[in-house]
């Protein structure tokens, strides 16, 4: 029990404004949980403890494939179609839940969901992928062979460019942490080199660009700069999280590019053709572009932003009574590791610095906390993240700035939140 | 396994991942020819390479955009529940600008790869290439770019200029701003 260890907090250890403890007095007291940091330590009153049902007669026979408790039945992902029904059905978003989560993998069952025309139904025996154009030989992969290459793993984030679009309305929407910032999600992939198959089709010197296409029925296609994969990090996933990937997930495989745009990686993917320049696609044109306020559009925008979001608190999150809590939450950034996570409660006036691995992943989701005494007044909480290149996290204002009115494409503007004196907990734009 | 040896083991694992060039290739892709390729090649860039025989006009394409697309993006190419895909022309630097096929596509070609492809939604490749090159031409017709007699094929589809051709800056490489 970490209680025990629990030392007093002095002045000195309020680092920023409107409660914010300082993330020493938190290593010294050894990461204690957010449970025994409110309690008192007076003991109030003694009761005699049952021994319940669950401990009286044997449990549930073995399953075949774990499923979470029923308790838990809650912990869904928020499902958002795109058209009204009968209109593009299958096309749509649904939310990893992030607020509900903790740590930093996103469970396979929540991770987000972006189709264009919903979910193939795929016999991996018939599956077959491709890669061709500029190669010195054309060459067709089945599940089966590609299972027998060296794999690689990767723990990286996938985000999707349009990532917290209701932050884009005029008015804040009243929306959960999942709701607003979930279209993201973290796992462990494990898959087969795209440099290496490229390697035994032999590129020629006129091959620059590739194209992915998925095998759905949308076929989304998209262009990728080869450096990506030649030299890069780019690579065919067939496992997520230990286990082949779930069928929303692009199974039997999908390609994976470490830190760009989601759309990017392309799911159920059937082919990769060696091109000497970008096809200009329909989801590299007419969206995923950003229109800025004089008109014009920035396109090939591939890397995602430095990134952070509160989980907790958060709408859904409350504190309830006044007292210690964590400050929790997740950050990210496309162009590498995170190097710092500031959070400031009196709305930017002030900040400190949260607690972060001593070593950060390198495109994937950092997990951050700060131990904060809530006193009961209204506070506004937000995080800002800077990554390895230096880059910091910009205000929503500052993000803003160059682009046309409703862009939505790579928002990673700071999030706050307020909390009022009740406990309650809005999205505010501060 | 001994403890010893799976403490050896744990720590020269520590995944760090890399792109190694394998030492024993596998050369386990199955050699093809393009031409097997051929239902799959479907990518159309801006030079139109690719783009198949066969033709079609406004007014073909008329009836098919009644029949098959008008139910989503609304009679005319305007005010269906799947968003305009005609009209918005300059109003690209207004606060209710409006992204169409006319005001924002940079090329003529990837209409033709996405129509080809993808739609009709609920019967992706129903159309033949005289269908697509004809709802091609309806949609560019209904946004003023070319007129209605216009003959869209391989050899014209790529030479159509699209209004917004020069509306975009590339940020990859490197941004040029």
């Amino acid at each position: 029990m970490t209680s025990s260890k629990l030392l007093p907090l002095s002045t000195e250890e309020h680092t920023a404004g409107n409660g914010l403890v300082s993330r020493r007095w938190l290593l010294r007291t050894g990461l204690p949980t957010l449970g025994a940091m409110g309690l008192s330590s007076g003991i109030v009153h003694a009761e005699e403890l049952r021994v319940p049902d669950w401990s009286s007669s044997p449990g549930l026979d073995l399953t075949g494939y774990g499923q979470p408790s029923p308790f838990e039945n809650e912990v869904v992902r928020p499902t958002l179609p795109l058209f009204p029904e009968g209109i593009g059905d299958g096309s749509g978003v649904s939310f990893t839940p992030l607020e509900k989560l903790a740590g930093t993998i996103t469970p396979n069952g929540l991770f987000f969901e972006r189709h264009h025309s919903g979910i193939p139904e795929i016999d991996p025996a018939e599956h077959q992928f491709a890669i061709h154009g500029l190669v010195e030989r054309p060459l067709v992969f089945t599940v089966e062979a590609l299972l027998r290459y060296p794999m690689v793993t990767k723990t990286c984030f996938i985000e999707c460019a349009g990532n917290s679009l209701f932050n884009s309305f005029d008015e804040a929407q009243q929306r959960t942490a999942g709701e607003i910032h979930g279209l993201i999600g973290n796992a462990e992939w494990a898959g087969v080199s795209l440099a290496q198959l490229l390697e035994e089709a032999g590129v020629s010197p006129q091959g620059k660009w590739l194209v992915a296409e998925g095998g759905d029925a949308a076929k989304m296609s998209r262009s990728i700069p080869i450096e990506k994969a030649i030299d890069g990090d780019a690579f065919i996933a067939l496992y997520q999280n230990g286990e082949r990937l779930r069928p929303e997930q692009g199974y039997p495989m999908r390609l994976v590019v470490p830190g760009w745009q989601g759309s990017m990686n392309v799911k159920w993917l059937r082919r990769v053709k060696v091109v000497s320049a970008p096809v200009h696609a329909k989801d590299e044109t007419s969206k995923y572009t950003l229109l800025q306020k004089d008109g014009k559009s920035r396109q090939f925008t591939y890397e995602m932003g430095v990134k952070s979001v509160i989980t907790s608190p958060s709408p859904g999150r409350e504190p309830g009574a006044k007292g210690l809590y964590q400050i929790s939450g997740l950050a990210w950034s496309g162009a590498g590791r995170i190097n710092k996570v500031e959070v400031s409660a009196d709305g930017g006036a002030s900040w400190a610095e949260a607690l972060i691995p001593d070593q950060t992943p390198s495109r994937a989701l950092t997990r951050f906390q700060l131990p904060w005494q809530w006193t009961g007044q209204s506070a506004t909480l937000m995080s800002r993240a800077t990554d390895e290149a230096g880059t910091v996290q910009p205000t929503r204002e500052a993000w803003y700035e160059p682009y046309a009115a409703n862009q939505i494409f790579h928002q990673n503007a700071i999030q706050a939140w307020a909390v009022s004196s009740d406990g309650g907990v809005s999205n505010v734009y501060a | 396994m001994s403890m010893r040896k799976f403490g050896i083991k744990t720590a020269t694992a520590v995944a760090v991942f890399t792109l190694v060039t394998p030492v024993h290739a596998q050369n386990l892709g199955k050699v093809v020819s393009e031409s097997d390729l051929v239902n799959w090649d479907i990518s159309i860039g801006p030079d139109g390479v690719g783009l198949p025989t066969g033709s079609g006009t406004s007014a073909e394409g008329s009836n098919i955009w009644s029949e098959q697309c008008s139910a989503c993006h609304g009679e005319n190419g305007k005010g269906g529940p799947a968003g305009d895909l005609v009209g918005g022309v300059g109003t690209l630097t207004s606060p209710d600008h409006i992204k169409t096929v006319g005001s924002f596509w940079p090329y003529s070609t990837t209409l033709f790869d996405y129509v080809r492809r993808a739609m009709p939604y609920y019967a992706p490749g129903s159309l033949s290439d005289d269908e697509v090159y004809a709802v091609v031409a309806y949609l560019l017709s209904q946004n003023e770019i070319i007129t209605d007699d216009t003959i869209m094929n391989a050899d014209s589809l790529p030479r159509v200029e699209m209004p917004n051709a020069d509306g975009f800056i590339s940020y990859w490489p490197v941004a040029k701003k």
